[in-house]
């Protein structure tokens, strides 16, 4: 039930996510340095586009990469069909989207908190 | 004449004793030529599993076991062989949980101490017993594209092949299939998604699309990017893992995934 285009889209957004997850992985290293400290990590954040466009894009590529990965599942192992299949997969992809979204929106622009 | 007496008694007690080992070792090979408890699965109607008793012989394929048990024990067993060479592609079933050709399988090579288990292959419909419906798995194969796609005519001369080219080669890795069904009777796609057209067709699909001689390279693109496509695949290896001809199914769907990757590019589709 994959054809090219899912296909494609699920690849590409694989091969974005490789180097997000390493570069995620290399900066908690380096955050917990010295133990883990919110004021640091939002200090290193808030108001910067470079680490709103790393995990917004990081973001971006899990929810389509994990929504079409679920589609697979939920056809093969649950059997779903057709529209139910596919609203299965939007509502995965932008249940993922969101809650993401609002936590790279919270350490970077989102006022209130931590200041 | 006593000496000639003598002789003839010593002569006449070898003998005997000659023949008595014989006997003995003749004995012997009856005591341990034992007997197989062979299950078979019987179906659909009425779903059991049956054990028969089955002579144990030196040399013995599965399928000798499931012919004797049809000749000497249960003539309503319904199963289906034809070259018994490995060639024909008719007699693969499944051997212990897994799929086999069962005309060149040795049964020493599957045996549970004396146990054997034996079902009809996986993914198609049974028929009865042992002989399943094997059209899901030839329409697939036609649905794939498999069917030549010729691009000249009598008049014209024969296309030269150059053996040695990397598309040549390419072809000639899957060229031996047997449609023994085997692969895709092994691969756990196909058992969660009917409409996957499977490992064999595909390899079909990529053995065309690398034969010079054939011109349905769009055709055969196109089938394999849709929704049944090479794409479903999750590289399970199964196909691969199974083939009684060695051949690699897997490696030739990546083949596919790696064509229509690049004409995605190419074309944006």
């Amino acid at each position: 039930m994959l054809s090219l285009r899912l296909y494609m889209f699920q690849r590409i957004t694989a091969l974005l996510m490789a180097p997000f997850v390493l570069g995620h992985l290399a900066v908690m290293i380096y955050a917990i340095q010295g133990g883990l400290d919110t004021a640091e990590i939002l200090g290193r954040t808030q108001g910067s586009l470079l680490w709103f466009l790393f995990y917004g894009t990081f973001v971006v590529a899990v929810s389509i990469h994990g929504a079409i990965g679920l589609r697979s599942i939920a056809f093969e192992w649950g059997g779903l069909k057709g529209i139910v299949l596919e609203a299965f997969m939007w509502i995965a992809g932008l249940g993922l989207f969101a809650l993401g979204a609002r936590a790279v929106w919270t350490v970077t622009y989102a006022q209130g908190i931590g200041a | 004449m006593k000496n000639k007496g003598l002789i003839a008694f010593v002569e006449s007690s070898n003998r005997l004793y000659r023949d008595e080992k014989l006997n003995l070792a003749a004995d012997l090979r009856d005591m341990t030529k034992s007997s197989l408890a062979v299950t078979i699965e019987r179906g659909p109607v009425d779903h059991r599993m049956q054990v028969f008793d089955v002579p144990a012989y030196d040399n013995q394929t599965v399928l000798d076991v499931v012919s004797w048990v049809q000749q000497n024990a249960d003539p309503t067993l319904s199963y289906r062989f034809a070259c018994r060479v490995g060639m024909c592609g008719s007699c693969a079933m499944m051997v212990n949980g897994v799929p086999r050709w069962t005309c060149r399988t040795h049964i020493s090579k599957v045996l549970d101490g004396n146990k054997v288990t034996i079902g009809p292959l996986r993914n198609l419909p049974i028929i009865k017993d042992l002989a399943v419906d094997m059209d899901p798995f030839f329409d697939k194969w036609v649905a794939a594209e498999g069917v030549h796609h010729g691009g000249l005519t009598r008049d014209d001369p024969i296309a030269a092949i150059d053996e040695t080219s990397s598309e040549r080669e390419e072809a000639n890795a899957g060229i031996e299939c047997i449609n023994c069904s085997v692969c895709y009777a092994a691969c756990d796609t196909v058992a969660g998604n009917s409409n996957y057209l499977g490992p064999a067709a595909l390899q079909r699909a990529w053995t065309l699309l690398n034969d010079s001689k054939d011109e349905g390279y769009a055709a055969i693109l196109e089938i394999v990017s849709g929704s049944g496509g090479c794409h479903n695949c999750h590289s399970m290896g199964s196909c691969t893992a199974y083939c009684p001809n060695e051949l690699d199914p897997m490696s030739a769907i990546a083949g596919l995934k790696r064509e229509t990757a690049k004409s995605f590019f190419k074309r944006g589709r």
